[in-house]
């Protein structure tokens, strides 16, 4: 249900240091991309890739001092219609767009439940901070969100403590917390990472099932490629605090333009994939050589450079630009246009 | 009032020399418990662990001690498996120094070998594990596992831990020691695409016991235990033209304190009809080499 071009959220050459005894961590340095209305956008990378801090970036979650954000903007259009940048709101109006319009659900759902409340009480708090309801009211509204994200017998859940659930249901009830207030943009920070591959798969289904009813934007950041071809419309590839690929999603698979996703998509291993004969050597992974780089430390080029087999020596001379490489696809490496003819060639 | 937690309930299975073979379940499967068994890191309450012959379970401290120069281990978390005071060189030569192997100058070099068999360099021995990333913690718990010679390791969720690019060097790395060395390996993961691509067999566990057990191809390819069907249905394929119907389990894994009667995967089975709940269902060969514990064999 995508409404082609209508723009919900746009970054724009946003920057978020942290100040540590070490020096300064560039984690997020100069990140644009943009989330249309009903789409579901995922942000791939490892770790320390910064696309966390993007996501809490926006949500203006960076703990300041020892983080900053320190340049670019970030302009959403709220429920209100109006379009805001984000990094300059006062805390006062940006208080009213978390959990409002834009909320977020996390890895780890048991750290970021309450373990004293009733995961009721926790449902209600957000229905009677941005819908004016009373306790009464929100609690009716927890109980049909509990149902709505089909968690068994509603009414007796919305008493329980987070302990009493699941791993799978406390994932559901951050859902139900998350889409209380019906936001325009709900960022999903690994939210299956713990999960098991079956509860995965149920959460996944519910999100996508979900996303239809509220007609929703989705944020989906993960590392998980299968997750991607599976959630996505569109993909933002993330290495070293900035952007190094982004397109769509049947395009980043089918034709990468970066290295880097290139490595990602050949060091997974596929299910069904695997043909060994018994007695014959078993094949290998293509694996990507080298260490996600250190934060600290990033090269003076390309981040990718130093692990990179199409590595030129103008690789190292200075960071490249993120260019369009058509069709709104785009592409951090200088040598994608080879890429882009071999895969022509391929096609052909 | 204490209960008794049945973390893996009568299990029977066989490991050929130099053979890989997976074991696959989800969390509260038993999988890790069994691994950990299997090496006595914790007590079995009952059962045999025939090694060589020999059960180990019938050790004493001290036998159990000479044993375990066959049998290592490589743990899932690199950054908790290794002991932050201890240099790198420490950790490896511990293991050594216990068997009293390679003693005086040769073990310095034998600790050089094994950090360049696990593709470090000798120098790296004088630093501390926090100067690692994470996949180099878990190349230097490999060199630690490998110090003794062993023939036998259980790698316990080797790569979970480990960011996307740098799983695929350690899986490779683990194919290639196994290959020279010769291992036997019993793999534990949860991820079936991993296992699938590193093992020989794989047994696939749910709450205690297992469910099916084959060649890794069969088993993908022709999975005759329902939930087999649903684990393997369940995994997201990295590419978005293929859009399948999936099979979603319903509900959660129930608890080991009060698993079903019967089968216990019966409760989330869409194939489940009212005698599985009446027979605890035997584990039987099927096909050649391929076992599976369902009375239902008009299905799959």
């Amino acid at each position: 249900m995508t409404h082609q071009g209508e723009v919900l959220l746009a970054v724009n050459g946003l920057k978020t240091y942290f100040n540590t005894d070490d020096g300064v961590v560039k984690s997020v340095d100069g990140v644009t991309f943009h989330i249309n209305k009903g789409e579901t956008l995922a942000v791939v990378g490892e770790s320390g890739s910064g696309k966390s801090v993007t996501s809490l970036s926006v949500m203006r979650l960076i703990p300041m001092p020892p983080g900053k954000i320190v340049e670019g903007e970030v302009l959403f259009t709220g429920k209100d219609g109006k379009q805001k940048n984000l990094v300059t709101l006062p805390e006062a109006e940006m208080r009213k767009i978390r959990g409002n319009d834009i909320s977020m659900i996390f890895q780890e759902p048991m750290t970021s439940l309450n373990p004293v409340y009733t995961v009721g009480d926790q449902i209600a708090e957000a229905v009677m901070l941005h819908q004016n309801k009373n306790k009464k009211d929100a609690m009716v509204v927890a109980t049909d969100m509990l149902r709505f994200v089909g968690i068994p017998a509603p009414e007796k859940r919305v008493n329980e403590y987070p302990h009493q659930l699941s791993g799978g249901m406390r994932q559901r009830v951050m859902i139900a917390m998350a889409l209380s207030c019906k936001p325009a943009l709900l960022i999903a920070d690994e939210p299956t990472t713990a999960l098991d591959v079956t509860i995965q798969a149920q959460i996944l289904d519910l999100m996508r099932k979900l996303q239809s009813e509220v007609g929703m934007s989705i944020l989906f950041i993960t590392h998980n490629l299968g997750v991607v071809a599976e959630m996505a419309d569109r993909v933002v590839v993330m290495y070293g605090g900035r952007v190094v690929e982004e397109g769509d999603v049947v395009e980043i698979f089918k034709a990468p333009r970066h290295p880097y996703t290139m490595g990602l998509l050949n060091s997974i291993p596929r299910p069904g994939e695997y043909v060994h004969v018994p007695g014959q050597p078993k094949g290998r992974l293509e694996a990507i050589p080298g260490n996600v780089p250190n934060p600290l430390n990033l090269p003076v080029g390309c981040a990718f450079e130093p692990r990179c087999k199409f590595a030129v020596p103008d690789c190292s001379k200075a960071v490249p630009a993120l260019e369009d490489t058509g069709q709104g696809h785009m592409a951090r490496c200088i040598r994608w246009r080879e890429f882009d003819q071999a895969q022509h060639e391929v096609s052909a | 009032m204490v209960g008794n937690v049945k973390a893996v309930n009568d299990i029977s299975f066989k490991i050929g020399r130099g053979e890989v073979v997976g074991l696959v379940g989800e969390s509260g499967s038993g999988k890790t418990t069994a691994g950990r068994a299997i090496l006595r890191l914790i007590e079995p309450t009952g059962g045999q662990v025939l090694f060589n012959g020999t059960d180990v379970t019938k050790l004493s401290k001290g036998q159990m001690r000479d044993y375990r120069r066959e049998m290592q281990i490589i743990f899932q978390d690199p950054f908790a498996s290794l002991n932050p005071r201890m240099t790198v060189s420490d950790i490896i030569g511990e293991a050594m120094q216990i068997h009293n192997l390679h003693p005086g100058k040769a073990r310095v070099d034998r600790i050089a070998e094994l950090l360049q068999k696990v593709g470090l360099r000798p120098e790296h021995m004088r630093r501390y594990p926090h100067e690692f990333s994470g996949g180099q913690r878990q190349r230097i718990g490999i060199a630690r596992a490998l110090a003794v010679d062993p023939a036998f390791i259980v790698a316990d969720e080797p790569v979970s831990a480990l960011d996307v690019s740098i799983q695929a060097q350690v899986v490779n790395l683990l194919q290639d020691l196994q290959e020279e060395l010769g291992l036997t390996v019993l793999f534990i993961a949860h991820d079936l695409a991993v296992v699938e691509y590193i093992c020989d067999r794989i047994i696939v566990m749910y709450l205690g016991r297992i469910m099916e057990i084959a060649p890794s191809r069969e088993l993908n390819n022709n999975p005759k235990h329902p939930y087999t069907e649903a684990l393997l249905s369940a995994a997201p394929v990295p590419d978005p033209t293929v859009k399948r119907q999936r099979i979603i389990l319903e509900g959660d894994i129930p608890s080991p304190i009060n698993p079903p009667s019967g089968c216990v995967f019966r409760t989330r089975c869409r194939y489940a009809i009212a005698e599985c709940a009446n027979v605890i269902p035997e584990l039987r060969e099927v096909a050649p080499n391929h076992f599976k514990a369902c009375i239902r064999d008009d299905i799959l």
